[in-house]
């Protein structure tokens, strides 16, 4: 019997480290990334977020703009409840790099049936950079319960 | 054979002790009676229905799903495990507990419960059950729960005191297997809830009572899931004690290995510190800690497949005394006529699907297609609404009849209720996941929201269907627990379900180093410092920047 306790828990060992070799090989080779830290905001209780997104780069202009020939980025703004801007329109395959952030409580920046999912949280800067395959209407929303009406926090992204 | 307690021959509590436990599960279910009734408006919720208009006493979904959240994750789980480890720690060791200890932690959990419930009713404190800063709350609710925690405190006091004792009376002993299980849960418990009290005392109560300016959001939810995810073991390891301790006895067999099982209870005192996988998402967090954590929880799924090997064995056992042949026909020998084993392993089945789907969540990459959606909801409707809350009511089977010297009501109706409690979750996770697959999000009061995608439809009906099965196989719970306790039929029940391990703890060498709690602790410690430590410290001081926000 503790021979067959042996060969389990080796066999588990085995899968465990083979699931995690898929998941190295999806991050490193694939470059499938996950969010992380790209530079904070600082404000405090005496200067507000609200205030201090309007003097800071490229918060102080959300939109689309078209950095270079086939490349995009889109700042996005979110407040409770709505997001700034709340369409935004990119051609398809074009590499489009989304830059956001809140400012107010933490929100959620989800585009179902993409890879498009990250927290937005005050002070802090999430990026995403994205190529839309096909051309549609694809739904952006706020995934993180924000407050009062949550539920009607949502924007159109087009491509086209 | 060897026996998991210290005094097989039969030890009871004294009275005064019995009936504080009795009063915690009474207290439990009762609250799981209350948070079940909002879950049903959720379910239905998905479906487009919104029934929350009709609550009484509630305005909006979100005060509903607060409650839901709170006392049902927060409080049930908390006094379940309060008075089950103390049952099966003074039954372990054959000593009755601190009796004060026992009591201030029960009372210290009703008021604290009380506090955070009105404050919840009155509208100021729809913050859900993770209470993100910037949203802030009530300071009554930040106190509430701060004294929720404190309870389980007091009784792990009660449980560290009675094996100071029981160490002094038996030197050189290994500590019976029941009593190290119970007691591993509230060890692992000490350490890990240290992140929620620090965030809830140092950030949020004195910002709630307007004695500093803001708060740091990061920090705060960094500390919150520092304690969300370990929080899981605590809920987890009560049921692994019922497993590993008492299910292979009641379906007629005995547990194998004494070693196996010490070796998963410390592993999970390791690996306490892997909240981060709850923040894969989040910016500010980086991508080179998220990998290793995501390491590190995968290294969890090695103690729960030790489990599964453990309690499976221990099934067939069981099954094979009972008289099962072949590959599988002692799976159908196990005494399924017994609605607490019914029901027990039923979880554990479910427990297979909410461990493959954890797998997948803490996979870091693919949390991209999960994260916030109601796939996240299926999950952990499989793990803690049924792995760990069909186990209570199976427990709860043997123990209030046992607690309160009653004949069970109706056992076979016991048995139709956990298996309808089994197809319901079954059908709801199914709807849940499928739908979080497509992208419906979770904490979305979608029923009269102004935007949908066609693919969430079928799912989200079939996840109300689910849940609503779900609520009819709850109501019937209470009903035999009700009618159990109401009963004018008294019986003597001496002594609580616990089994014999085939092998016996070994006397010396490294296993009986599995015992000095100590070492895990400090061990543990060492883990967490690598884990948090570099992205604590480059957040202290933390910023007291944010402003609340109280738009709910």
């Amino acid at each position: 019997m503790e021979r067959y306790e042996e060969r389990f828990l080796i066999a588990a060992g085995i899968v465990l480290l083979l699931f995690l070799g898929a998941l190295a090989y999806s991050a490193f080779a694939m470059h499938i990334v996950l969010p992380s830290a790209h530079g904070m905001i600082h404000y405090s209780a005496d200067r507000p977020l609200r205030l201090v997104l309007r003097k800071t780069p490229p918060f102080d202009n959300p939109g689309v703009r078209e950095v270079s020939p086939g490349r995009y980025e889109v700042v996005i703004v979110a407040y409770a409840w709505q997001f700034v801007p709340d369409e935004i329109e990119v051609p398809a395959g074009a590499e489009v790099t989304f830059m956001g952030t809140s400012a107010d409580v933490i929100h959620g920046f989800f585009i179902p049936g993409t890879r498009i999912n990250t927290m937005l949280i005050p002070g802090e800067v999430s990026e995403f950079t994205y190529r839309f395959a096909k051309p549609g209407k694809y739904l952006l929303l706020c995934h993180e319960y924000c407050g009062q009406l949550h539920h009607t926090m949502h924007a159109d992204v087009v491509v086209k | 054979m060897t026996p998991i307690v210290s005094d097989a021959s039969g030890f009871s509590l004294p009275d005064d002790q019995r009936k504080v436990i009795r009063w915690n599960i009474y207290f439990g279910f009762a609250v799981l009676a209350v948070g079940v009734l909002f879950g049903l408006g959720q379910a239905l919720n998905y479906a487009g229905v919104n029934i929350f208009q009709y609550y009484p006493g509630v305005r909006t979904y979100y005060e509903g799903l607060t409650i839901h959240g709170v006392l049902n994750a927060l409080v049930l789980t908390s006094v379940f495990g309060n008075g089950f480890m103390a049952l099966t720690t003074a039954r372990g060791l054959g000593r009755p507990l601190n009796g004060f200890l026992l009591r201030s932690s029960f009372w210290t959990l009703v008021i604290g419960t009380v506090m955070a419930a009105c404050a919840i009713v009155a509208g100021k404190a729809t913050v859900l059950y993770t209470f993100y800063a910037p949203l802030q709350a009530h300071w009554t609710f930040y106190l509430g729960l701060t004294l929720v925690v404190v309870s389980t405190w007091l009784t792990s006091a009660a449980l560290l005191v009675a094996l100071r004792g029981w160490r002094r009376e038996h030197p050189g002993e290994r500590i019976p297997l029941l009593a190290f299980m119970s007691i591993a849960t509230y060890v692992m418990w000490d350490v890990a809830s240290v992140g929620l009290a620090i965030e809830v005392v140092v950030l949020l109560l004195p910002w709630s009572l307007g004695l500093v300016a803001g708060s740091d959001p990061m920090l705060s939810r960094t500390l919150f899931w520092f304690t969300g995810h370990p929080i899981v073991y605590y809920w987890l390891l009560p049921v692994y004690v019922s497993w590993y301790g008492m299910i292979p006895k009641q379906a007629g067999g005995a547990l194998f290995s004494d070693t196996l099982t010490r070796v998963a209870f410390v592993m999970f005192i390791l690996l306490v510190p892997v909240g981060f996988h709850h923040q894969f998402t989040d910016p500010g967090v980086g991508t080179g800690l998220k990998f290793a954590i995501a390491f590190l929880t995968f290294a969890i799924f090695f103690p729960s497949l030790m489990t599964a090997f453990g309690v499976m064995y221990a099934l067939e056992i069981a099954g094979r005394w009972n008289g099962g042949k072949g590959l599988v026909g002692w799976f159908l020998r196990i005494r399924w006529s017994d609605p607490s084993v019914c029901a027990q392993v039923l979880a554990m089945c479910a427990f297979l699907l909410g461990g493959i789907s954890g797998l997948m969540n803490a996979s870091y990459n693919m949390n991209l297609v999960v994260h916030n959606t109601t796939f996240i909801v299926g999950h952990f409707h499989l793990t803690l609404a049924t792995t760990v809350a069909l186990s209570y009511m199976g427990i709860a089977y043997w123990m209030v009849p046992y607690l309160a010297q009653k004949r069970l009501w109706s056992a076979r109706l016991a048995v139709a209720q956990a298996v309808s409690y089994f197809a319901g979750v079954m059908i709801f996770a199914h709807g849940l996941m499928t739908g979080g697959l497509e992208g419906m999000p979770r904490r979305t009061a979608l029923s009269i929201g102004n935007y949908s995608l066609p693919s969430w439809h079928i799912p989200g009906v079939i996840g109300a269907v689910g849940g609503t099965i779900m609520m009819a196989s709850v109501a019937l719970f209470f009903v035999i627990l009700v009618a159990t306790i109401l009963s004018r039929e008294e019986v003597k029940i001496a002594d609580i379900p616990f089994t014999e391990t085939v092998q016996a703890p070994s006397q010396d060498g490294w296993q009986a180093r599995l015992d000095w709690f100590h070492y895990w602790v400090y061990a543990s410690i060492v883990i967490i410092a690598i884990m948090y430590g570099p992205f604590v410290m480059h957040h202290l001081p933390p910023m007291l920047s944010a402003r609340p926000f109280t738009n709910y």
